[in-house]
């Protein structure tokens, strides 16, 4: 997708204004919470299968090479084939010329990021290949010409008045005047049309949830049953996937299984969990005849041994955006990037370099709430604060910030002139407000004043305060 | 060349070489004993726990149980339940072995075709490789008894499970399939191309985080669990 994180600022307020998605952020936002905790208050072992989760990430990231190769070797001896693919620019060329050998006019495509990171459906388009998005979700977006707004969730942003509007532009063969009883007719409305695409494909694209060195298996997981007609009705089935999706075993996979679904919809398992292994064998009614893997490097293998290896862990579960208060303001598209919320503020600078997304990693509160729901245990708050070190090192960051810091700094780093310098500003403050007890407007306190009062501090400072306490103690 | 690229790439990053052969024997052992890690309690059961905590879990996810004592009682199940259904009396079964010794024949009202389906069939009949009472999940491997396409192009799948292939965990039933080739060659390549975990019938949340059943696969998932020997 066109990456736009440069314009968070202006993105985000206009975000805020949005009606419509501030209807869907409040519809969606309790939900998301509510769904995750009742399945994990359901499975007492939850907290340490998150460990071992964590544990079985990391034990692969210490080895991914090996991990990798042995994935290789595995899917050529199952009869698939890896296409090795350091740019985004090389997985599209990779996938076209599967396309191309296979004639394909049409693919059906089921829900993958990667696509969306390589920006796939554009690029077929341009060289005569038509790509049908079959998740209800993304196919909606694709009719909106829309990039996806959350990671599992991709739709999220549109009300059912979108829904039924999208349908009747689009749909043009069928009767203008229909009605759209309920949510089904919209569903029903979309699976018969799409029915007749999965029937008409020469390839089926997936991404992968995991990919399992030790059978050469990749994993998808999906509700709809998209996915598998996808991968089972064309003669092609192409994998696009990133190197990060490696897991040695099937014990392994079953492990991270446990903590995926319950952490993104709350389900114990999502409806389709489905193992694909190389094309059809001898004697196998149907299924491809062709399996290819797009394996994605696109700067992932530059982030082991760096401060944002964890972030190699992370299974693409949406819990932290989830329980994000920023991404529950904004919404998705306002981060600009194909992976919003707190993975995404430490994935997008990777991907497309800090001095394109150091907005990203500064859009958060640092509460905490997106590692305490990791399935992984990324530390995503420590990763942002690592970019906001690099931004600060690189000079990135506007020069009034930058003078304020050094300001800050100044005084943050002298603890005596600091504590004058507060009780200075907190008693000028309290005397200046003593009447009305808050500011509505204060100098160089814009950002605050301009949607809320400044209450004027009532008496000395915290320090001041705790002084005077431990004083009377003794 | 990109591969090369890649990897050397991570090692880099780990700031070694390729690793010394003593630490690849040692993954190398790892994938062989490919060991469990820690599972839930829940489904560790008895072999009536298991049923049971299997039949819970598939109606909470929206997918139904009949219990029967035999094969022979199937044909019965299925006309009384297409029937309440509102559904025509005619289904593609696949070609299993334990699915063709059913007796249909003395249900001839029953229109059973044996094969691969098509996109316009309503009704299939397939054979589960294994329950897992954990999460209320069928195990339906492909293979030429067991086409992939009928466990999702008709709108109502009908899926024979023995009770005693009811396992607890997601490991026990991948055990099952590690054990199922009956050659030790066969069993070095025993994945399926196809393994699918279904988990209730089809549904998807992307119109306004609302469940609707039906989306691409079957819209209602219908389970015979055979109480006989398997």
């Amino acid at each position: 997708m066109l990456e736009t994180s440069t314009a968070f600022k202006v993105n985000a307020t206009g975000a805020m204004a949005d009606a419509g998605l501030q209807k869907a952020l409040a519809r969606a936002k309790p939900q998301f919470a509510k769904k995750r905790s009742a399945a994990v208050d359901k499975l007492p072992e939850f907290e340490a299968l998150r460990e071992e989760a964590k544990n079985i990430k990391n034990h692969t990231i210490q080895n991914l090479d090996f991990y990798l190769e042995t994935y290789a070797a595995s899917v050529e001896k199952s009869g698939g084939t890896v296409h090795w693919c350091s740019t985004a620019e090389d997985a599209r060329q990779a996938v076209l010329k599967i396309c191309k050998n296979a004639n394909a006019k049409t693919v059906t495509k089921g829900k993958s990021m990667v696509t969306e990171e390589i920006a796939l459906n554009d690029f077929l388009e341009a060289n005569g290949v038509t790509p049908v998005e079959t998740d209800l979700g993304e196919y909606i977006l694709q009719l909106r010409h829309e990039p996806p707004s959350h990671i599992i969730g991709p739709a999220f942003h549109l009300n059912r008045e979108d829904w039924e509007d999208t349908f009747r532009k689009s749909h043009l063969d069928l009767p203008l005047d229909r009605v759209f009883n309920e949510r089904r007719d919209i569903l029903t409305e979309a699976r018969l049309l799409l029915r007749e695409k999965f029937i008409a494909a020469d390839v089926g694209i997936t991404g992968a949830n995991f990919l399992i060195a030790e059978t050469g298996s990749s994993v998808i997981v999906t509700n709809e049953g998209n996915g598998d007609l996808t991968q089972t009705l064309p003669r092609v089935h192409v994998v696009v996937t990133s190197i990060d999706k490696v897991i040695p075993t099937i014990e392994d996979t079953l492990s991270l299984l446990r903590v995926l679904a319950r952490s993104a919809t709350g389900q114990d398992m999502s409806v389709y969990t489905t193992f694909s292994t190389g094309g059809a064998r001898p004697g196998d009614p149907d299924g491809p005849a062709e399996y290819h893997v797009v394996l994605l490097d696109n700067g992932r293998s530059g982030m082991v041994g760096t401060d944002f290896q964890d972030m190699l862990r992370c299974i693409k579960c949406a819990a932290c955006m989830n329980h994000c208060p920023v991404y529950g303001a904004v919404g998705g598209h306002a981060y600009g990037s194909t992976y919003p919320g707190p993975m995404g503020a430490v994935l997008t600078p990777m991907l497309v370099g800090i001095e394109n997304a150091g907005h990203l990693p500064n859009a958060s509160t640092f509460c905490g709430k997106c590692e305490s729901v990791c399935p992984v245990k990324i530390p995503l708050p420590n990763l942002m604060r690592h970019w906001r070190e690099r931004e600060f090192e690189r000079h990135l960051q506007p020069q009034t910030m930058r003078y304020g810091l050094a300001f800050w700094a100044f005084f943050a780093k002298r603890p005596a002139i600091y504590r004058i310098a507060t009780r200075a500003a907190a008693l000028a403050l309290g005397l200046a407000g003593r009447k009305r007890g808050s500011f509505t407007r204060l100098p160089l306190a814009g950002g605050w004043t301009d949607s809320r009062d400044f209450p004027a501090p009532e008496g000395d400072t915290f320090f001041a305060r705790y002084a005077a306490a431990q004083k009377a103690k003794q | 060349m990109t591969r090369a690229a890649i990897i050397g790439n991570i090692q880099r990053g780990l700031k070694r070489g390729k690793l010394p052969p003593d630490q690849q024997a040692m993954l190398r052992a790892r994938l062989a004993a490919h060991p469990r890690h820690l599972i839930p309690a829940r489904g560790q059961l008895d072999r009536g726990g298991r049923i049971a905590l299997f039949v819970e879990y598939l109606e909470r996810e929206f997918g139904t149980a009949a219990r029967l004592g035999s094969l022979e009682d199937v044909p019965t199940a299925i006309t009384t339940y297409l029937a309440a259904q509102n559904l025509a009396p005619s289904l593609v079964a696949s070609p299993h072995p334990d699915l063709q010794k059913i007796p249909f024949a003395a249900t001839p009202l029953l229109n059973v075709r044996f094969g691969t389906s098509t996109p316009a069939e309503p009704v299939s009949l397939t054979h589960a490789f294994a329950g897992i009472a954990e999460t209320g999940t069928l195990m339906l491997p492909s293979g030429p008894t067991r086409p992939t396409s009928n466990n999702l192009l008709p709108d109502n799948a009908i899926v024979v499970l023995p009770a005693d292939r009811i396992v607890a965990s997601f490991e026990d039933a991948f055990d099952l399939l590690r054990a199922d080739p009956k050659t030790k060659a066969a069993r070095e390549k025993f994945m399926p191309r196809n393994v699918m975990l279904v988990t209730g019938p089809s549904r998807s949340a992307d119109i306004e985080q609302t469940l609707e059943l039906g989306a691409h696969g079957p819209r209602r998932l219908h389970v015979l669990i055979i109480d006989g020997e398997s």
